[in-house]
């Protein structure tokens, strides 16, 4: 096993100790875990504050690295990318404010239980989950990293199209919530993302000439109004009731919670597969939450009870959003194609170090890639004793009234919304979706569905568009290989799931009276 | 040891006072944050350049002030390129361009030109490379564009896998076409790097990604390179794939195709810059120029080295707007 071999190098890589020039003294310091701890703290206020998100964390960070070693470098910024992941949950949790895409999902259930003063219990569990998900994904690119880039290039457009069908379909398929409404949803959600340029043939659509809608939507901008704005404004026609006061906020929630954790085993096993899988076809780590949430939700037997703080509902996002997020990883370094904003980022980052990702890197720079995989694993286990600590401290915000802290979240999400493009224009598109998301909650509509497809709306028009292209028109394009054809039948097989389980137990409903 | 404080005290001044010196020399310097504008999205290449340069300003400390990279993709670059034409009279806004600083308004009829911005000087010019896949059995120009004309005759697809809808790789292949009469299937994707991964995977026919986007793959053995869009091979003789230099590639005209392009990387600043602040960019430019970390981007990226400022810029630039206006309207990517 070679792989092991180098894995060891790469801990005797980061855990090295070496002469560090600090404030003109030059000391003998394990500069990389040194790096790593400031790495994940900043990650973590990076994800809390929304609208800064890991990319541009990792962005302005960027050019101070230039200076250090690049196995430092990757190390520093891989590892604010990780404390940006964690990070996003808090905010998820405690005010229904997703810092990132993948912690839509975690909203559903996360932000019910802290509602019911779990609020330490879903931090947990939503940190541990991040951790489990993440440490499947990194032992998977250990084991399987050639095998898994092989396999990474088996998908090209008509394959892509396929993965985002079966992540929509699923949605449609497996919700609980009545199908033409989540249909009606996901349709907005499609047509906010067409707003802005047309990638396939380079026009623009939608903007009525106006420069503000030139880039279209941002994803950002709508999930903090849509979710922040619109959850305020349900809680002030409540009479600006709070329901966190009761949060525990002593470090015993933490061990109680592992103690219920492992009799849910299958739904972790679950949700790492298919996080991994989403990951290494790129589709990311947005549609493995959502459908990693969507199928527990079908599967389990607790299944009527998710959305109102059921503790199922919180580990299959972050297990899959983790599992997808770290083998994203994985496309990027083996074939130079980056699976996530921060991925891109990253990878300028590689090539003015020098380091050339593709195929090769894994050849001419061991020291490197298995540097960077094996900070992934002690990075992993420094951020999950980081924020675990934290915990109580974050569980105790709730215990502030909701009078002081609703103006204080406004300001966050205005700032947030501002940050993203430096436009107040944003911030009012940012109070107009405030009052779609309260309007959607008062009539019962789902608000997941309109996000999953305005996240990736545009890039499955591309993919469905770029496959026609290339086959001239010929709709056969997506049934003309094994691949695409088998991960098409199952998105059609999870579309219509509700009415081939009533067929089914139809059918086994008649058979005892046949006989 | 007193000695030698002494004379490091000395030597410290000195360099000092060269400083002061080169201070007075330069009457304009920016008094606050300069930011970069990238009309497009992270990782590609002009924002690699973008923050390649902010690292070198940064480590070097070339200039007082810090420097920021913004992206304003929207609209193939029109958000930068409109938030930069409407700073008039901001010495700290500087854009760096790719070809779409031609091709967008020419496509899109956004409300910009080139004449809006003051040049303040090229930095490099990036090559553009006809890349197939290893395994087909074209091994060179001529074989590969017989096989993509027995295609057309077929009525089968041949396809090119490139970055942006009537962009840059867009032009080529039309140009390609115009050349040879061989048909081919334009498919657009959003970056260079997915673009040379479609062509490793044999979901498409062949590209014509920069030598940064393949060179990986050319190192891997999936890419095999037929010839360079310039009128000259590149200059760079360190072996890269195996054996073979960047040098190695022949240029499209010697094996018959009678194409060149080149793409500006150049940078522009708001209208109405005075020619004292155009003056402390080039020189910056000059010095950034000089560092290593420069020549090594240079080198990985195998680019055109070509700088040129003033008059000499302006004239390459308005000929070059001229030549997308022709190439786009042979092609009907104008828009009406």
């Amino acid at each position: 096993m070679a792989e092991f071999a180098n894995l060891f190098h790469g801990f005797a890589t980061v855990l090295a100790f070496q002469d560090v020039n600090v404030f003109g003294t030059t000391m003998y310091l394990p500069f990389n875990i040194f790096i790593m701890i400031v790495g994940i703290v900043l990650g973590v206020i990076i994800g809390v504050l929304p609208g800064l998100g890991g990319a541009n964390g990792v962005a302005i960070l960027l050019p101070l690295t230039f200076s250090m070693q690049p196995t430092s470098a990757v190390i520093l910024l891989s590892c604010i990318y990780w404390g940006a992941l964690f990070g996003g949950a808090i905010t998820s949790i405690l005010f229904n404010i997703p810092g990132e895409p993948w912690s839509v999902a975690t909203t559903f259930d996360g932000y019910p239980m802290a509602q019911q003063g779990k609020a330490g219990e879903a931090l947990t569990t939503a940190f541990t989950s991040s951790f489990v998900g993440a440490f499947f994904a990194v032992i998977m690119i250990t084991l399987l990293a050639p095998m898994v880039a092989a396999f990474a290039l088996r998908f090209g457009a008509a394959e892509k199209f396929a993965v985002y069908f079966l992540a929509f379909a699923s949605f449609v398929g497996l919700s609980k919530e009545p199908p033409f409404k989540t249909l009606a949803a996901m349709l907005i959600g499609f047509a906010l993302a067409a707003f802005g340029t047309d990638h396939m043939t380079g026009s623009l659509r939608l903007t009525y000439g106006s420069d503000y809608l030139l880039p279209g939507f941002d994803f950002l901008i709508a999930v903090i109004g849509l979710f922040g704005i619109g959850e305020i404004m349900l809680t002030m026609e409540e009479g600006l009731k709070f329901k966190g006061k009761e949060a525990k906020i002593n470090l015993h929630v933490v061990l109680q919670t592992w103690k219920k954790l492992p009799q849910y085993w299958w739904t972790y096993l679950r949700s790492c597969i298919i996080g991994c899988w989403m990951g290494i076809t790129p589709a990311g780590a947005t549609p493995a939450s959502f459908m990693s949430y969507g199928i527990a939700k079908r599967v389990s037997k607790n299944g009527k009870n998710f959305g109102n703080g059921e503790i199922e509902g919180v580990i299959a996002p972050e297990t899959a959003a983790h599992a997808a997020g770290k083998s994203a990883l994985l496309p990027m370094l083996a074939l130079g194609v980056p699976g996530s904003p921060t991925a891109a980022v990253l990878l300028g980052g590689l090539l003015i170090w020098n380091l050339q990702p593709g195929p090769m890197l894994f050849v001419e720079n061991k020291e490197f890639v298995w540097g960077l995989i094996a900070s992934m694993y002690l990075g992993n286990i420094v951020g999950l004793i980081i924020v675990l600590t934290c915990v109580p401290m974050l569980a105790a915000i709730l215990r502030i009234p909701f009078g002081i802290i609703a103006p204080i979240i406004l300001m966050f999400c205005a700032v947030g919304a501002y940050t993203v493009r430096n436009s107040f224009f944003d911030v009012v598109m940012m109070l107009v979706f405030g009052i779609l998301g309260y309007l959607f909650k008062k009539t019962n509509y789902p608000l997941a569905p309109l996000v999953l497809a305005m996240v990736l709306g545009d890039r499955a028009e591309e993919a469905f568009r770029q496959a026609l292209v290339g086959s001239a028109g010929n709709m056969g394009i997506f049934f003309s290989n094994g691949l695409v054809s088998s991960i098409m039948a199952l998105g059609f097989i999870a579309l219509f799931w509700s009415v081939i389980s009533a067929g089914i137990s139809r059918v086994r409903g008649a058979k005892p009276e046949a006989a | 040891m007193f000695q030698l404080k002494r004379s490091s005290v000395f030597v410290a001044a000195a360099a000092l006072g060269i400083a002061l010196g080169a201070q007075t020399a330069n009457a304009w310097e920016p008094e606050k944050t300069v930011e970069i504008v990238v009309p497009a999205g992270t990782g590609g290449g002009a924002d690699q350049m973008a923050r390649a340069i902010q690292g070198i300003v940064a480590k070097h400390n070339l200039m007082k002030q810090s420097m920021i990279v913004v992206n304003k993709a929207g609209g193939a670059g029109s958000e930068g390129f409109n938030d930069v034409k409407n700073s008039k009279g901001n010495p700290h806004k500087l854009i760096i361009t790719l070809s779409n600083l031609f091709t967008t308004p020419l496509g899109t009829n956004q409300p910009f030109s080139y004449k809006d911005f003051t040049p303040v000087a090229m930095l490099a010019l990036d090559e553009f490379v006809l890349w197939v896949n290893a395994e087909k059995p074209y091994k060179n120009v001529k074989e590969y564009i017989a096989a993509a004309i027995e295609a057309t005759k077929k009525g089968s697809n041949f396809k090119m896998a490139g970055t942006g809808s009537r962009q840059e790789d867009q032009i080529i292949t039309a140009a390609i076409e115009k050349a040879t009469g061989a048909k081919f299937t334009y498919v657009p994707y959003r970056g260079g790097g997915e673009v040379a991964v479609q062509l490793v995977g044999n979901h498409a026919d062949s590209t014509v990604n920069n030598p940064i986007e393949a060179v990986a793959h050319w190192r891997g053995g999936k890419l095999r390179p037929l010839c360079v869009f310039d009128s000259k091979t590149m200059p760079y003789n360190d072996k890269v794939a195996g054996d073979l230099p960047w040098s190695s590639i022949p240029t499209c005209k010697s094996q018959g195709l009678d194409v060149e392009y080149l793409m500006l990387r150049g940078f522009f600043m708001s209208p109405g810059a005075t020619a004292e602040q155009v003056k402390y960019y080039v020189d910056l430019f000059q010095k950034v120029r000089q560092t290593p970390e420069w020549k090594d981007l240079m080198n990985n990226g195998a680019f055109n080295q070509s700088f040129m400022t003033g008059k000499e810029y302006v004239e390459w630039v308005a000929k070059e707007h001229q030549r997308h206006y022709n190439l786009m309207k042979e092609a009907g990517f104008l828009a009406n």
